[in-house]
């Protein structure tokens, strides 16, 4: 092994030891992805004639075209499985590749432990490689995994490893540009961003390229990956495409590499202002450190509505009459009602996904605390309400902004998809009713950040709760007593029913109390570590 | 005169552990006071129980007069902190938090903000996660001393720092005395303590162990001695404090250390025994701590003093 090398063995089974959970995590949450829609679309569609009338249905939407992709052979199983997993399983596994990359290499660089590491008998390149090792096993794992499965679920053999390679090898380029983002950028933080902006690129590149059908696809390696056609008469040589993009990647972060200090990036970060007025105090203090989760959250959920919207009229088609699919419409079956209780049901979910963005932001002030950054602010004259307040007010008015953003995204691809925008302003009302159980949610995070502090990430379990009910409750028929432990179940499934305003009422109050609470705790407390 | 803070029986637990068993603290208005222990005696949890950060669990402690828990908010708008171990926000530059914690605390002076910039050589438009240790140190020191607080709680503020910018800080200091104002220092830096602190109280274990003058505190240590005489020495290990005495040469040469207020007793007896040389050694101000950060407390045979000036 020559001396850039040297100790990477070393360094690859420390960081398998140190990343084992998240590996599994990563590998089993995109894993099952795929064998999950694929036992899903044999149990819902079970005979050809049902393929075919779905394939007729969904053939041609330019929007499903635009957040899935190209449309091979959508009726049979395998293609609509690769269909449907394709795009999205790409994402995941250049989010896991960037993960993986940017922990072992800039992550370490940044906080000081590569340091430690490289002045022991280590080469300048082996953290770089142990974390491409690391990453391409993983990668790896991801296709054999995903090909397996898809055959043990009936598809067929090469359509399986075809599809698994689109999602793992398509993961090696974005593996890639994350090694070159680490050597770009001299903080995580960045690294992250840069690759982050690289797949939503390359997502809507594919996507800009499949509506058009036109070269933009091959701009893309989410393209090139669902051009293998996995299931539709399978081609293999834009695999090759996706190795030597790895392959060039790869190279030019090394080059990089070698053109750098240590600890510092290509592109030196950007300096501050010296000064500021601060004119909104805390409040402004609590905006500017959310800011960019808060954007991103709203974009997500923007996106989230926009894909349940992307469905139109087409619901009795894709939805089916099992159990589950009442589940999601609110018991009806057919015609008005039952797009109606779709999309309450849809922004039901929306509304839960909102929650989490809710806590997300409320648990903040406890991680500044945590940090170590609130002790100094609360040593000046804030006064500890004002301190709490600036983030829970944060968490309350975005949350609520969210989740009326997600609705009126929703029913503006509805409005897309079938020509008709009334669902607009229906729907972000209907989202703007299930606020209150946000608004829930939130107040019970405020209590535990107030009274138990080293539990307030418990708040989390309320929204696990609250989806569970959700999707499995009408299912397993959970007795009514657990179902209406979640605020959700409380609410009127607006627009299939009229609004009730009881229970916003009720939800509001016990949302006002909990927070209420939650700050008396916090003014009682240790500020503690 | 005026106390600017008053801790008397201040006790504080976490689970199991007592950080604070019953400490006192008096810190005069207009003394810059050095806070003094070994790591983990309980220096920081005082100094956030002054700070409202804590509840404490019994005893008493007055902040400028007033209550530092109930009447935090007020409180604060009159004092400045400066931590030791300094975290800041790795998206902010540092001119922007020292302005952040300005307004909070009620406005910035930016004559005096700029002229600290300038003094501690600080470049304000990095931002947190670039800084080094020390710089993230000043950071927090030119947002403390821009204000015009008249009591400064600094936790290990120098921490870091180089030696030209310790220097920067001990006329900062200086020039906080000279306004008037009171400074509560903790530090482990004993030059700086002995260059800067009028009275210096010791912790131990979350108790005090003393507290006064250095040149008080000298004067209850021990001087070491080392004594040649014409006669052997005879009947001296008798008096009352003496220790480690090492006698050689037939018994007319002998070193030992003495309870510095004995030392006249101690000399009076050997001039008995015709001295023919004689050099005495103050103790140095590590010695004096280390003996007081080493030893048992419960075996310390000399009472805790509180000493007044």
């Amino acid at each position: 092994m020559s001396d850039a090398l040297a100790g990477t063995t070393v360094l690859v089974r420390f960081a398998l030891r140190r990343s084992r959970m998240a590996l599994v995590w990563w590998i089993l949450g995109i894993t099952s992805l795929y064998p999950v829609q694929a036992l899903a679309l044999e149990a819902t569609y079970p005979t050809q004639a049902d393929l075919d009338q779905l394939a007729a249905s969904l053939s041609g939407n330019a929007a499903i075209i635009a957040i899935a992709g190209p449309e091979y052979a959508l009726d049979t199983i395998g293609g609509q499985t690769a269909w449907q997993t394709s795009a999205f399983g790409a994402v995941l596994a250049g989010l896991m590749s960037t993960f993986l990359i940017v922990r072992q290499t800039r992550a370490g660089e940044e906080n000081g432990a590569d340091e430690l590491v490289r002045a022991g008998a280590v080469g300048r390149a082996a953290p770089s490689a142990a974390a491409v090792t690391v990453a391409t096993a993983a990668n790896l794992t991801l296709i054999a995994a995903i090909a397996l499965l898809l055959i043990a679920s009936g598809l067929p053999a090469e359509g399986s490893w075809a599809l698994g390679c689109a999602c793992g090898l398509t993961g090696m380029v974005f593996m890639g540009l994350a090694l070159i983002f680490a050597q770009v950028s001299s903080t995580s933080r960045g690294a992250w961003g840069l690759s982050g902006a690289a797949i939503g690129v390359a997502y809507a590149l594919r996507a800009v390229g499949d509506v058009g059908d036109n070269a933009a696809t091959w701009l893309s390696p989410i393209g090139w990956g669902q051009q293998m056609r996995a299931f539709a008469d399978e081609r293999w040589w834009p695999a090759l495409l996706l190795l030597g993009a790895t392959f060039v990647s790869i190279a030019v972060a090394h080059v990089l590499h070698d053109r750098r200090d240590f600890g510092a990036g290509l592109v030196a970060p950007r300096r501050g202002p010296a000064s500021k007025d601060w004119r909104g105090g805390a409040y402004e203090l609590a905006w500017r450190l959310q800011r960019p989760a808060v954007i991103g959250w709203l974009v997500g959920l923007a996106f989230g509505g926009a894909a349940y919207g992307t469905i139109g009229d087409d619901v009795g088609d894709l939805v089916g009459d099992s159990d589950l699919s009442g589940s999601l419409t609110g018991g009806e079956t057919g015609g008005r009602a039952l797009i109606d209780g779709f999309y309450g049901s849809a922004t039901l979910m929306l509304a839960i996904i909102t929650a989490a963005f809710g806590v997300a932001v409320t648990l903040r002030a406890r991680a500044e605390e945590t940090a170590g950054r609130t002790e100094p602010v609360l040593a000046t004259a804030l006064r500890r309400r004002t301190y709490l307040a600036s983030h829970v007010a944060l968490a309350v008015i975005a949350s609520t902004v969210g989740v009326v953003f997600a609705g009126a995204a929703t029913g503006w691809m509805y409005g897309v998809v079938s020509g008709s925008y009334d669902r607009v302003g229906q729907l972000a009302w209907s989202a703007l009713t299930y606020a209150p159980a946000i608004w829930v949610m939130i107040g019970l995070t405020v209590l535990l950040v107030g009274f138990v502090p080293r539990l307030a990430s418990l708040g989390w379990l309320g929204i696990g709760f609250a989806a569970v009910v959700m999707f499995f409750g009408p299912l397993l028929k959970f007795p009514d007593w657990i179902t209406d432990l979640s605020p959700f179940s409380h609410l009127a499934l607006v627009p299939l029913d009229d609004v009730a305003w009881a229970p916003i009422l009720c939800l509001t109050l016990v949302a006002a109390a909990l927070t209420t609470a939650g700050f008396v705790g916090f003014r009682r407390r240790d500020v503690q570590n | 005169m005026t106390q600017a803070i008053e801790i008397a029986g201040l006790h504080k637990s976490f689970g199991t552990t007592h950080a604070l068993d019953g400490l006192d603290l008096t810190v005069a208005t207009g003394e810059v006071h050095g806070f003094l222990g070994p790591n983990g005696a309980g220096k920081s949890t005082a100094i956030r129980i002054l700070l409202g950060l804590l509840r404490k669990d019994s005893g008493t402690a007055l902040l400028l007069g007033g209550d530092p828990w109930s009447e935090a908010t007020a409180l604060h708008r009159r004092l400045a902190y400066v931590p030791g171990d300094v975290t800041l926000w790795p998206n902010l530059s540092g001119g922007e938090v020292i302005d952040l914690l300005g307004r909070l605390r009620g406005g910035v002076d930016r004559g005096r903000r700029d002229e600290l910039l300038e003094r501690f050589q600080l470049d304000p438009t990095k931002r947190g996660r670039t800084y080094s240790k020390g710089n993230r140190q000043k950071v927090a020191l030119v947002a403390g001393l821009a204000s015009d607080a008249e009591l400064l709680l600094l936790d290990e503020p120098t921490s870091g720092l180089d030696p030209v910018m310790e220097e920067v800080f001990r006329e900062c200091i200086q020039e906080v005395r000279e306004e008037g104002r009171t400074v509560l220092l903790s530090s482990h830096i004993l030059s700086e303590v002995e260059a800067l602190c009028d009275r210096v109280t010791i912790i131990r274990e979350g108790r005090t162990v003393e507290s006064g003058t250095l040149v008080q505190m000298r004067h209850l240590t021990r001087t070491s001695i080392d004594v040649s005489t014409e006669r052997p020495i005879d009947g001296i290990t008798q008096l009352s404090g003496i220790h480690d005495l090492v006698t050689e040469a037939d018994g007319t040469r002998a070193r030992f250390d003495v309870d510095t207020p004995r030392i006249g007793d101690v000399l009076a007896r050997l001039g008995a025994f015709g001295i023919t040389a004689l050099s005495s050694s103050p103790p140095t101000l590590e010695e004096m701590f280390l003996r007081h950060y080493g030893d048992d407390p419960s075996e310390d045979t000399e009472p805790s003093t509180e000493l007044s000036s």
